[in-house]
């Protein structure tokens, strides 16, 4: 009799924990493709353009073009943790970020033969730019107590426009086949490079998890404000600092997503990434009014999100109608786990057991 | 005893409800905008067909920004607007010229779409007990899509009676100005105009003196102490997210009629300029505190910063971008400060009393 209670109550446990949207939308999405044809997971190893032996297939693209998200994920994760809110300027500072490393690599000439300066200072400007972007919301929500979406509303109105004026709405090109790594192959990996910093990304964190109090700090203020200030924490400082952290990963992926094209697009790049990196919070199951939150599950709902992409297009979706489809399948999500939903159907499920029961 | 004296500034914006306090602010800073445009930048903001342009371009954001006032009000919020707008440009662009339609059929088309939305996002939201954000952020990408889906390329509508219903100009008599030939040019609105007019009195009046327009406030303010009350949290969360969709699709309509055409990228960043203007008029997204009035002021001061700034000869593309923004941050530290420092001053006074 203990055993199979036991059992069922894991199950139950499954049910309710964060992990079971996105875990059950990637079976889902499995089981759809392979219905439709197993090739869809084929994974080869192909020459690309450079003469690097690569891997290739829809597999590899979703981990590749699913990598920014994720990190994006990881910092909007720990922001609607502490904050209870979303910051939707985070497509606008990867613009700026973006827009500040070429600025540095290019120097004065637009269009320069070779980089100007070493990457890695380019990487540190950057990070500061989106640094400081992170700080001015943090300042905003922490200090003067907005709302972070609408304190963030003013970076995401006038972002752009700072990227353009940075390089003076001039569009840079880098000619150097170096810089283009970061958004595609090194050399002699046949693994994509975004991926690769995504996985670093997500190491990190997790270890700042394991060996500092932040998690936890991040939950108690979400919780409870004024709770944690009585038992010795400050929430401004804590709710200052995951916007910051939010802008070093905005930083990492302004560097990806300019090596990607080796050049910017003030208006077109990263757009509409906030909402996705919000959507991957909520998939993975966490408040978005703050409080507890499971970094794995936004990881993995990031990559959800990227996955029903990568299967839309495989179903000749074209590009401008994919967010209708997209919404289905958010709200289908969304709907199934709502907390009103479930108890519902828990409620059904224990009725037809009892009833069952009665028939015996 | 008070040791302040009564009367003063101070003592008066105390007894003032917040939602007052913000509209007063709104309306001194949009009309001192104004008098400051007029004084340095000449003559041109001096004619009331200036204002009266203001008006004409952005008659669908009025609407659409009540709209999401009353949501906002009720604690909520609804990005779909934007999206909701283009569809309906979209839709009835393809209505009025692919299938012969009349304007009556137009305008129905608009309205079912935006209760479309509306039930099906009030019902999530309010019944479902989904987060709003990420319900209307469905909406916006269901709409986005199906404008693409319902037709690809962007074009302009022939359509006779619609063209005529365009170009109506309701000239205001006793107003305009003389211009380069001599002759007196009357200064004129168009239709849209007279819609957002009227949409911003009946809600103005709703929230203020009805029993539906007060649960809104009762329910954004604290959702708890409305239930205890007997309020219909539910069925008022509901609406508001009824009649913003609803407006969605009335401004959505109107801005077809201003521009005539249909497109996949019309009204893009609506819904952001909608909440940041309901802002700027004084409406809080925790909730509880707002005015449509205000909502119409925070559309004209957005505009008019615009219309500053590209007559000041910044003139690239960038300028406006920024100014909005450090508007917007301007306006929000003022009301975040002045909302912290009533506070304090409320619970002193309560300390002396």
């Amino acid at each position: 009799m203990s055993p199979k209670a036991k059992k069922s109550f894991q199950i139950s446990d499954l049910f309710r924990s964060q992990m079971m949207i996105p875990v059950i939308a990637i079976l889902l999405l499995t089981i759809f493709n392979l219905i439709i044809g197993p090739s869809f997971f084929n994974i080869r190893l192909e020459e690309n353009n450079l003469g690097n032996a690569v891997l290739s297939g829809n597999l590899i693209t979703i981990l590749d073009n699913g990598s920014e998200l994720a990190i994006l994920a990881i910092g909007m994760t720990l922001v609607t943790a502490a904050s209870g809110g979303q910051d939707i300027s985070v497509g606008a500072t990867i613009a700026i970020a973006g827009s500040a490393i070429l600025k540095i690599l290019c120097g004065d000439n637009p269009h320069p033969e070779t980089m100007q300066a070493p990457i890695i200072l380019a990487f540190l400007v950057g990070i500061l730019a989106a640094m400081a972007c992170g700080a001015f919301n943090g300042i905003l929500v922490a200090y003067f107590k907005i709302q972070p979406m609408v304190a963030t509303l003013i970076l995401f109105t006038a972002g752009r426009s700072i990227a353009a004026w940075i390089n003076n709405n001039e569009l840079p090109i880098i000619k150097d086949i170096e810089f283009s790594y970061f958004g595609g192959f090194i050399p002699g990996i046949a693994v994509p490079t975004p991926f690769l910093i995504a996985v670093v990304c997500v190491i990190v964190i997790f270890l700042v998890m394991k060996f500092t109090n932040l998690g936890l700090y991040t939950q108690s203020v979400g919780i409870n404000e004024n709770a944690s200030k009585l038992i010795g924490l400050n929430p401004v400082t804590i709710k200052f600092m995951t916007f910051v952290i939010l802008g070093v990963c905005v930083a990492v992926c302004g560097l990806i997503k300019v090596s990607r094209i080796s050049s910017i697009n003030y208006s077109v790049i990263a757009k509409d990434i906030e909402m996705d990196a919000i959507l991957a919070v909520a998939l993975g199951g966490n408040a978005l009014s703050g409080g507890k939150f499971s970094m794995a599950a936004s990881i993995l709902g990031a990559y959800v999100i990227q996955y029903l992409t990568t299967t839309l297009y495989r179903m000749k979706v074209p590009a401008d109608a994919l967010p209708a489809y997209k919404a289905v399948v958010v709200i289908l999500l969304v709907v199934l786990s709502a907390p009103t939903v479930r108890e519902f159907f828990s409620k059904r499920s224990k009725k037809l057991k009892t009833t069952r029961r009665g028939v015996a | 005893m008070s040791k302040k004296k009564s009367g003063g500034l101070g003592d008066r914006i105390r007894k003032m409800s917040d939602t007052n306090l913000l509209l007063t602010i709104t309306i001194i800073v949009f009309f001192a905008m104004y008098i400051s445009a007029i004084a340095f930048m000449g003559s041109g903001f001096l004619k009331p067909q200036t204002f009266c342009n203001i008006l004409n371009n952005q008659a669908a954001l009025i609407i659409s920004a009540c709209g999401m006032s009353i949501v906002m009000i009720t604690g909520g919020i609804d990005i779909s607007v934007g999206g909701v707008a283009a569809l309906v440009s979209m839709s009835c662009a393809v209505h009025l010229d692919y299938q012969n339609g009349s304007v009556f059929t137009a305008v129905l088309i608009a309205l079912g779409i935006g209760l479309a939305f509306g039930l099906v996002q009030g019902f999530l939201v309010a019944y479902l007990d989904i987060q709003p954000f990420i319900v209307s952020l469905a909406g916006m990408f269901f709409a986005r899509g199906m404008t693409t889906i319902v037709n690809t390329k962007p074009f302009n509508v022939a359509h006779e009676g619609f063209k005529a219903l365009k170009e109506t100009r309701l000239y205001i008599p006793g107003l305009g100005s003389v211009n380069k030939k001599g002759a007196f040019v009357n200064a004129y609105v168009e239709i849209g105009v007279v819609v957002a007019l009227v949409v911003v009195l009946v809600f103005f009046i709703v929230l203020r003196w009805t029993r539906q327009g007060r649960n809104f406030y009762a329910v954004g303010g604290s959702r708890q102490s409305a239930l205890m009350l007997g309020i219909n949290v539910k069925r008022t969360r509901f609406y508001s997210h009824l009649i913003c969709s609803i407006l969605a699709g009335i401004g959505g309509f109107v801005y077809f009629m201003h521009v005539g055409s249909g497109s996949a990228s019309h009204a893009q960043g609506m819904e952001m300029e909608a909440i940041a203007s309901s802002i700027i008029g004084g409406t809080m997204l925790t909730g509880g505190v707002g005015n449509v009035l205000g909502t119409l002021f925070g559309v004209l001061s957005l505009s008019t910063i615009k219309n500053i700034v590209t007559s000041a000869g910044f003139d690239k593309a960038w300028w406006t971008g920024i100014t909005v923004a450090g508007m917007l941050c301007i306006f929000l530290v003022i009301q975040s400060v002045l909302m912290s420092w009533k506070k304090k001053a409320m619970s002193g006074g309560d300390g002396n009393s």
